[in-house]
């Protein structure tokens, strides 16, 4: 069991990494990986959310959503299937979590609060959470493994935008033609690290 | 654009039209909705596939956003833009999976992930929040297209160098059944996208060079 879950973990991380193999959560990834200080800050703060978010939507989709999901409440309900409102239900968690968050992170550790700032509400539209979870979906996990999988998911985003906001702190030093700078040279940056994770691929527990 | 249609279209119309091609290209410019667009682009069809749905996302939330917009008090307004993308996804979504069932299955969660594509969120309250609904649809389809074109460009590079195939039809024989061509294996795989799309950022800002960044 541990070991299985372990290579959840490390398949989350490294093999299938979120940004670097899914693509998700790039538009943010590109937009804070500027300063290492701010990628570490969005990057706990995905991290916390997935954690919370990843299990939450598995209890809805296996208790609410799923084809007899609802015989628990009756055994009329057997046969209802709910499961085309994922999406729905999915961002609204998630929209509702991140709202939480925020709140009690304002009121009881004002700390952390500040230093995550304006990227917490700008999670709700991260595309790695929402990814996280219909992915949840499509593999069929436990609770255990949907909390396992989360966190996993979030220490991948991190690792990735961490590392690329280090080397965009050093390009600056670069000559970069001119139509390549910024954008671009990012790109080829985060293809050339993706090649890099793909080194992982393969790796079985 | 064609120069009858100009008569048709007034200069603010033909502007929300055609000026996210080229001039302020969602992906290229305003870095908004790339990540669907690196991850469906293995194959000419799905992005064809992905573009439509695209589209027809985003023209209906910038429509009905713009309709309701002075209803909308403003400290929910994200909370009833979401549900209004959420549902027009899920519409969208139902539609592949009962036409379209074996591409539906090869986007697999892109499509859901359509929801958080920031082009349709970014619209909505860029534009559609500040605007009539005509002019909301000619930005929905101005960006469609912008984000279509990319998509478009990327995919077709990404088949054809990494199978030697256009929309399933062989082009380039393989070697490894006659032919000359070694197909890329890289294109395939995710460096692959990053590279082509950052190389087309560069090109499209060689030809605009206004687009290019302080460093």
């Amino acid at each position: 069991m541990l070991e299985h879950l372990l290579s959840i973990a490390v398949t989350a991380i490294f093999v299938e990494n979120m940004a670097l193999a899914f693509f998700l959560g790039m538009c943010s990834f590109l937009a804070v990986s500027k300063k290492v200080e701010t990628a570490i800050g969005l990057g706990f703060a995905v991290i916390f959310v997935l954690g919370i978010t990843c299990p939450l939507n598995q209890l809805i989709y296996a208790n609410l959503l799923a084809e007899g999901a609802l015989s628990w409440v009756s055994a009329d309900l057997a046969t209802v299937d709910l499961s085309f409102l994922t999406f729905l239900s999915f961002i609204g968690t998630i929209a509702a979590m991140v709202q939480i968050v925020e709140m009690t992170l304002d009121r009881y550790s004002p700390q952390l609060y500040n230093a995550l700032g304006v990227f917490l509400p700008l999670i709700a539209v991260n595309c790695a959470i929402l990814g996280a979870s219909l992915f949840m979906v499509e593999r069929d996990y436990t609770f255990v493994e949907s909390v396992v999988y989360g966190i996993g998911n979030g220490i991948g985003w991190l690792l990735a935008v961490v590392a690329l906001a280090a080397l965009r702190e050093k390009l600056r030093y670069s000559n970069v033609p001119p139509g390549l700078r910024g954008l671009g040279i990012t790109f080829v940056l985060t293809g050339l690290m993706a090649i890099g994770f793909m080194a992982f691929a393969g790796i079985q527990l | 654009m064609a120069a009858p249609r100009s008569a048709v279209l007034n200069k603010q119309q033909r502007e929300a039209l055609v000026d996210p091609l080229f001039n302020n290209n969602p992906i290229a410019l305003q870095v908004l909705g790339i990540c669907s667009a690196l991850a469906v682009t293995t194959k000419l069809e799905t992005a064809l596939v992905m573009s439509a749905a695209l589209t027809a996302v985003l023209c209906g939330s910038n429509v009905a956003v713009s309709l309701i917009r002075n209803y909308i008090p403003s400290s929910i307004r994200i909370v009833v833009q979401l549900t209004i993308i959420a549902s027009l996804v899920i519409i969208t979504d139902q539609v592949l999976k009962a036409f379209l069932f074996d591409v539906s299955k090869q986007l697999s969660v892109f499509v859901g992930l359509i929801i958080t594509n920031c082009i349709v969120m970014g619209r909505a309250e860029a534009y559609a929040m500040q605007n009539g609904p005509v002019l909301s649809f000619f930005d929905a389809v101005g960006n469609s297209l912008g984000y279509s074109l990319v998509l478009i460009i990327v995919a077709f590079f990404r088949e054809l160098l990494g199978g030697g195939k256009l929309l399933g039809v062989q082009l380039l024989p393989l070697y490894t059944e006659g032919g000359w061509y070694n197909p890329n294996g890289l294109m395939v795989l995710a460096p692959g996208a990053f590279f082509i799309i950052g190389f087309l950022i560069w090109g499209l800002r060689t030809w605009k060079p206004e687009q290019v960044e302080a460093y």
